[in-house]
């Protein structure tokens, strides 16, 4: 019998630099057409129509924007720390790039040397390196920002630490329930996980999603978290006192950061390239690529094809456009936070509900385990419901009657006054002093 | 001496919601992006009628025989609240008065449009017409040459049918 083996030998060595290639290639187009897309979005949701001018229908923008950049001049501030200056866009461009190697894009692809894995490094410690890495990506902000010797930049890489400090735990509490379910860290292992329970982990996991997806946008800092800039408080923040190349560095950084949490949500939460249906269903177990477990528990082999591998990687590019989109759509209509307001949705809300929510799901494992549910569709459904019932709650918390007020004290009505005082009604036009 | 407190209406206690807000935010943004009704004007493609009162670039008017009507009284650069008008009078044989030199530094100008109104032979004109963009600052400075050479037309200050301008 004609067993599907995985790639090895000279044809893997080839396949691997391919793969390198096509991944870098693509991220760096999905980067480069974010901006432009972000430009687009940005435009229609104001009644405007956006770049239009390079190329059709503004195609080529963001090549001009390349060339721009290029071409602009260096600046270096006469008393930046030059090193650090220097290192600070490199710092927060690395991190960003390299995490999107772990993320599995498609199904197994079938060639006449064996079957080639469509991830680029199927590493054993999968979330904990993407964890470690996304983490890393603040010293290039909080360094580029020291060095350039500037309060507001200097002002943005404090923030960014504290940020990033504050949601780091939140986002870490958030994945622990998908480890639980997973029962490992590898995400072709969190995937196959997906297909085996029939349930895409956001539905039974759908408050960790929650969380997930707001801390996401923290760590990115993506407006309505985007503190580190916050261009109308600190000119432009970290970045302030860069031109040219670096400053577009720091763009990548940013976009390819959101394309990593992006594709990150789609495979955590959304079954990365998994379709609904269980014909595309592929994993390694014992040597063999199966597609699951008869009702006797004896595995059934897959059958991986070509066009599974194209249609799942339409999938999986779908879900990522979508968590980009929704990134983009988001920064349009929500106002930023207030910092204090940000430090108190982190660690008065986003941690305990976390920690809670860690619990929860536990206790439920835990008492399905007992009662000897096994892992698969009843399993998911009353995880499911769970789960439901704990973002009802959650969100109707957050919801009602709840303005985010930070460190201050909370608002009332009839605080006293001490001074003597003359009331302007600022409702009323005309009548107050400015 | 009281102090003045401006005071900020907060939302009822109870009446306050900040998700339902945000996805109100979300859906009306969803709204005005597929909206395909959009207000940006295609510029280059697509021109802005210049009102007839625009005051842009300025336009010297010519005799039949090629002369321009300028007669070098002096009028604009004493009248120009900006001092951008060099003027320097000439005479011919027959003691008609013309500009040897005539030259508008069109960067300090303000376009108030006071070289037209007290300008007795009409020769000097502001104009509808604000496209002139340069690659140095030099050639902001226009020459007689160059201000004869304007054909775009030039502003009515005044409309006589439209005294008040209304
Ligand atoms: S428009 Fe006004 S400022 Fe300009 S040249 Fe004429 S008088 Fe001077
Ligand atoms: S007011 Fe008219 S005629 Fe007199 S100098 Fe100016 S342009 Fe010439």
């Amino acid at each position: 019998m004609d067993m599907l083996q995985p790639i090895s030998g000279v044809p893997a060595l080839v396949a691997m630099v391919g793969k390198v290639l096509a991944v870098f290639t693509a991220t760096m187009l999905v980067v480069a057409y974010t901006t432009l897309a972000e430009r687009k979005i940005s435009a229609w949701i104001q009644d405007r129509s956006g770049p239009n001018r390079v190329g059709p229908w503004g195609l080529l923008q963001p090549i001009a924007d390349g060339i721009k950049n290029f071409l602009k001049e260096e600046t270096m501030p006469a008393t930046a720390n030059r090193f650090w200056f220097v290192a600070g866009p490199m710092l927060s461009i690395t991190p960003a790039l390299v995490t999107i190697a772990v993320v599995p894009f498609a199904a197994p692809l079938p060639t006449p040397w064996g079957v080639v894995d469509m991830i680029v490094a199927d590493i054993p410690i999968g979330i904990l390196y993407i964890l470690a890495l996304s983490s890393l990506g603040v010293y290039g902000l909080v360094l580029s920002g020291w060095s350039s010797n500037n309060k507001y930049a200097f002002l943005g890489g404090l923030r960014a630490s504290a940020q990033m400090v504050s949601y780091e735990v939140a986002l870490g509490l958030s994945l622990v329930s998908v480890l639980m379910l997973a029962g490992n860290v590898t995400l072709t292992q969190v995937v196959w996980q997906q297909q085996e329970m029939g349930f895409w982990f956001a539905f039974p996991l759908s408050l960790g999603f929650i969380l997930f997806l707001i801390s996401a946008f923290a760590e990115t800092n993506r407006l309505p978290f985007d503190m580190p800039e916050a261009e109308s408080e600190l000119v432009t923040g970290y970045h302030t006192e860069y031109s040219s190349m670096k400053f577009s560095m720091f763009f990548i950084a940013e976009y390819s950061h959101m394309l990593t949490a992006s594709a990150l949500m789609a495979t955590l939460f959304f079954g990365g390239w998994d379709l609904p249906g269980a014909w595309d269903n592929a994993f390694w177990h014992e040597g063999m690529l199966i597609a699951g477990f008869d009702a006797a528990g004896a595995p059934i082999l897959a059958q991986p094809a070509w066009w599974k591998t194209l249609l799942t990687l339409a999938g999986f590019g779908l879900k990522t456009v979508f968590f980009l989109f929704l990134y983009i759509w988001v920064r349009w209509t929500l106002p930023r936070f207030r910092y204090d307001q940000v430090m108190s949705l982190g660690w008065k809300v986003m941690l305990p509900t976390a920690l809670a929510y860690v619990m929860v799901v536990s206790a439920t494992v835990l008492v399905l385990d007992l009662l000897e549910v096994s892992y698969g569709f009843t399993f998911g459904l009353v995880l499911t419901l769970v789960s439901g019932l704990c973002t009802v709650a959650f969100l109707f918390f957050l919801d009602s009657d709840r303005i985010i007020s930070g460190a201050s004290v909370p608002y009332r009505q009839d605080r006293p006054v001490r001074m003597p005082v003359t009331q302007v009604d600022a409702g009323a036009p005309g009548l107050s002093g400015d | 001496m009281a102090v003045q407190v401006k005071v900020m209406r907060r939302p009822e206690p109870g009446r306050s919601s900040y998700l339902r807000a945000a996805l109100k935010g979300m859906a009306l943004t969803f709204k005005h992006m597929v909206n395909p009704d959009k207000v940006t004007q295609q510029y280059p493609e697509e021109q802005t009628e210049l009102h007839p009162r625009w005051r842009g670039t300025h336009r010297m008017e010519v005799h039949a025989d090629g002369r321009p009507k300028c007669v070098a009284c002096g009028l604009c650069p004493t009248v120009c609240p900006a001092n951008c008008i060099r003027l320097v009078g000439g005479e011919d044989d027959q003691g008609n008065r013309y500009p040897v030199v005539y030259e508008i530094d069109e960067f300090r100008c303000i376009f108030c449009g006071m070289c037209q109104e007290v300008c007795p032979v009409e020769a000097i004109h502001v104009g509808r017409h604000f496209e002139n963009a340069e690659y140095s600052r030099s050639r902001f400075v226009y020459d007689l040459d160059r201000l004869m050479e304007q054909d775009h037309p030039t502003t009515l200050l005044w409309d006589p049918s439209d005294p008040r301008s209304e």
